[in-house]
């Protein structure tokens, strides 16, 4: 196929051409970038939580009027959850993971330094590394024995006593490499704040934070044996029961206590689902986005062609008298869609690349892989080919006769 | 002639319905995208007091215990400084404000007890931020000071407990205490909801729920200190409270601060009021230089309040646009090209070019005004999506008359930008040569 006589009609259609090419490099440029955004946002609904997330159950209760005694009230709630069929393991907890609502500190490794070197999220709870069902890398999760209650722990760090204090606390591998880098850190200590030294005895692969600012850090959690009596509870069952169990779960709860209120009372799958929310809207509206602008970039070749064609009737008609073929008028419209296709994604990568480094400046993106170059490009070559062809079609059909007539 | 024009422009469009479609397509889903995405960002980036809002300030002192070179003070004070700076009196209105989940009863009603979010202030929040009433008043500073067990509800908790009806002067059970309702709150929903940002500066753009509803039931920050002890959460901590949720002893950020300053020198004076104060405190304040007394909007900008999200949807929707124009453009192009004969003999005929760059401009002005109505139409089925959106702010998503006017503004416009340069092409074909080939 000649190329020449083609490039020789786009030069007296510049301007045409010229608009062409400009919205396929829009387009590829912004599609790229929307595509790579879709796929950073289904990495992020899909993050690791570390926990056993088909198994698990969230309940929140708050009194009403006052409570004489929690910790008797928090191991009847315990006894009783416990002896529901189908329950396997349950915890008294201060926060769950994506659960919104955190309590962090800062973590160092000196307590005579400045600033903590990381934040770290602070899961209490007797029994909560077995409910939550984390997977143990080194080392062990914390027992019974370990714990002490959170109020006598507040209680002797406020008269600066060490007895009654944790010593001790599970830490997730992302967490543990962010600390010692290429070291074990079973035995290690590290420093809440400046006061409270705690030895490092297990290691878990992951445990997602309640509440993510930084998805880097998204892992950085403790377990520190505390008990807790706040009122909320995780349950674990066994899989397919957990709508059964939420139901007994709540009639033993009102049983124990009438006087208090359910604030949550939840599957774990629902805290997932809640929590990525906005993610999954943003990503639907992204790939709307993707799918709108292909659909009006393909028209407008459409209809651009569908013009050409009309325009060129008489020199398409005069080209099949000299003995050009069908296939020959085909492929020239193919052809000069793929010339106008091929600068346009030519200019769009260089577009997607600088969206991609703004991106990357403001919105703290990574930068685009470059598989998203080749694979943009076939793309935009295949909807280019796909639109044309109709049109192309049409001048295909145009009979050799229309040379003989005068428009 | 401007009739004439309008004529030959619907003829033109009729003679190919398919492309005119096309065109008037693009406009509208362009401008349908870009308008839903303006009204989102107009509606979370404005001033949520407009007039007043360069009069209020978020006034800081550093409260932050740990040692080190922190260039900004925490977004919220401890209870000491706090309630100094109150005391002082030294500003024309100030409010203090910090939030807490509370139990509710109504006793006289048969509702199930529920859990509420809390605004504890002081009697000036009311007029100081404009908050409208339906029924009752705002307490009085006296309520304050004598710790009245009083509250301020929603209209939103009004229609719920007691259908609408004026209840001032009724009894709520707010945890173990009863407290009097004093005033019902008219329709009030700032966006955002400034007065409680706080930590946005961290939260990676993720900050849609600062747009979220004003709370439910509003009650005086002394008496909340009492029937609400250990509810209370930080912002953060140096070292861990002794009693959880007690925090006037503690070790603790958790209180904010604003104050209403009627003229740049009494705004000038407070400024160094704070600083007099951070430098007498020395000791207790580690670092009294970091002061700040932010307006309400540089406080907003400093925040970063505006979702990154919604930002992202804007730079999209206008990409989106562009392509869309250059679409138009290009289809535009080809038409007035290919009526390359009609031209030349209007022009041989004795048109001018500006008649003939006239009458295209009006043919893609009128293809910009049937866009513009569909691009209203789009606009208003995104703005729908977006309120179906699980974001704080959905509830509030409108087309107010102002975006309403830009909507059909952006739409001429982008098609006048659109028909521009086809119509100038269009009026410098050559009579002669045209007529020739005809």
């Amino acid at each position: 196929m000649a190329i020449r006589p083609i490039l020789s009609t786009l030069r007296r259609h510049k301007t045409t051409a010229l608009l062409v090419v400009l919205e396929i490099a829009l387009t590829c440029a912004i599609v790229c970038n929307a595509v790579f955004l879709v796929t950073q946002r289904i990495d992020r609904i899909h993050m690791p939580s570390g926990v056993a997330e088909h198994e698990l159950i969230q309940i929140g209760l708050a009194d009403i009027g006052k409570t004489p005694d929690e910790h008797a009230r928090t191991l009847t709630d315990l006894a009783a959850l416990r002896a529901i069929p189908g329950v396997t393991e349950v915890a008294s907890v201060n926060q769950i993971p994506f659960g919104r609502s955190s309590n962090n500190s800062g973590i160092k490794l000196d307590p005579k330094q400045n600033k903590p070197t990381v934040n770290a999220t602070n899961y209490y709870g007797e029994n909560i590394g077995q409910t939550l069902g984390v997977q143990l890398v080194a080392g062990r999760l914390l027992q019974p024995e370990d714990h002490v209650s959170l109020k006598e722990a507040g209680q002797a760090f406020k008269e600066g006593k060490t007895e009654g204090l944790p010593r001790i606390v599970v830490i997730t591998q992302p967490m543990a490499e962010r600390l010692f880098p290429g070291q074990s850190a079973l035995g290690k200590t590290i420093w809440l704040g400046s006061e409270v030294p705690l030895q490092v005895v297990g290691v878990v692969k992951n445990l997602v934070r309640p509440s993510i600012w930084n998805d880097a850090e998204a892992q950085y959690s403790m377990m520190l044996p505390m008990r807790v009596e706040d009122n909320q509870y995780l349950i674990r069952t066994a899989p397919g029961q957990r709508e059964r169990v939420l139901a007994a779960a709540i009639e033993v709860l009102k049983k124990n206590n009438p006087h208090r209120i359910f604030w949550q009372k939840r599957t774990w799958d629902e805290v997932r689902q809640k929590f990525f929310d906005s993610d999954r809207s943003m990503t639907g509206l992204l790939i709307g986005v993707c799918v709108a602008l292909l659909v009006v970039t393909a028209l407008g070749i459409v209809g651009l062609g569908s013009f050409w064609v009309a325009q060129r009737r008489r020199q398409i008609g005069v080209r099949r008298a000299l003995g050009a073929t069908r296939g020959h008028i085909l492929r020239y419209f193919q052809t000069e869609n793929f010339l106008l296709a091929t600068i346009g994604i030519a200019i769009g990568m260089v577009l997607a690349y600088g969206i991609n480094l703004f991106l990357m400046v403001h919105y703290e993106l990574p930068r685009l892989p470059a598989i998203y170059f080749p694979v943009g490009a076939l793309a935009l070559w295949l909807i280019g080919q796909a639109a044309v062809l109709g049109p192309a079609m049409r001048a295909a059909a145009v009979p050799p006769v229309v040379a003989t007539r005068s428009v | 002639m401007f009739g004439y024009y309008l004529d030959l422009a619907l003829r033109s469009l009729r003679r190919n319905m398919v492309l005119t479609a096309l065109m008037v397509l693009a406009i509208a889903v362009g401008i349908g995208a870009s308008m839903t995405t303006l009204t989102v960002m107009h509606l979370l980036s404005g001033d949520p007091l407009p007039g007043r809002s360069d009069k209020l300030f978020y006034a800081q002192v550093d409260d932050n215990l740990s040692a080190g070179d922190y260039k900004e003070p925490l977004d919220k004070q401890g209870y000491q400084s706090t309630i100094d700076l109150w005391n002082a009196r030294q500003a024309d209105r100030q409010a203090i404000v910090v939030e807490s989940p509370v139990k509710l009863r109504a006793p006289q009603t048969t509702l199930p007890p529920l859990m509420l979010s809390m605004l504890s202030t002081t009697a000036d929040f009311f007029p100081m931020f404009d908050v409208p009433f339906r029924y009752g008043a705002p307490w009085r500073a006296e309520d304050d000071a004598s710790r009245a067990r009083v509250a301020v509800i929603s209209s939103d908790l009004n229609d719920k407990l007691f259908g609408g009806a004026d209840s001032v002067g009724r009894t709520l059970r707010l945890r173990d205490t009863d407290v009097r309702i004093v005033g019902v709150l008219g329709r009030w929903r700032p966006s955002p909801q400034f007065y409680t940002v706080a930590g946005g500066r961290f939260a990676a753009g993720k900050t849609a729920d600062f747009y979220s509803k004003p709370q439910d039931i509003f009650t005086p920050f002394s008496s909340a200190l009492e029937f609400n002890d250990g509810n209370f959460y930080q912002y953060t901590c140096s070292q861990p409270p002794a009693t959880p949720g007690h925090l006037q002893n503690a070790p603790c950020a958790w209180l904010g601060l604003w104050v209403q300053l009627n003229s740049p020198d009494r705004a000038a004076a407070y400024k160094r009021f704070l600083d007099g104060y951070a430098a007498q405190q020395q000791g207790r304040i580690l670092r009294p230089q970091n002061t700040r007394l932010r307006s309400l909007m540089e406080w907003l900008d400093f925040q970063g309040v505006v979702p990154s999200d919604v930002r992202l949807q804007t730079w999209l929707a206008f990409g989106f646009l562009a392509i869309c124009l250059f679409n138009t453009i290009g289809l535009l192009l080809a038409k007035f090209l290919r009526r390359g004969g009609e031209i030349g003999v209007r022009r041989a005929l004795g048109a001018s070019r500006g008649a003939i760059f006239c009458q295209c401009l009006v043919e893609a002005g009128m293809i910009g005004l049937v866009g513009g109505l569909g691009g209203l139409l789009l606009t208003l089925l995104g703005l729908g999506l977006v309120r179906r959106q699980p974001v704080a702010f959905a509830d509030m998503v409108h087309l107010d008359a102002r975006m309403f006017a830009l909507t059909f503004v952006l739409a001429i416009v982008t098609s006048l930008l659109a028909g521009f340069l086809p119509a100038l092409r269009a009026s410098r074909v050559a009579p002669g040569l045209q007529l020739k080939t005809l």
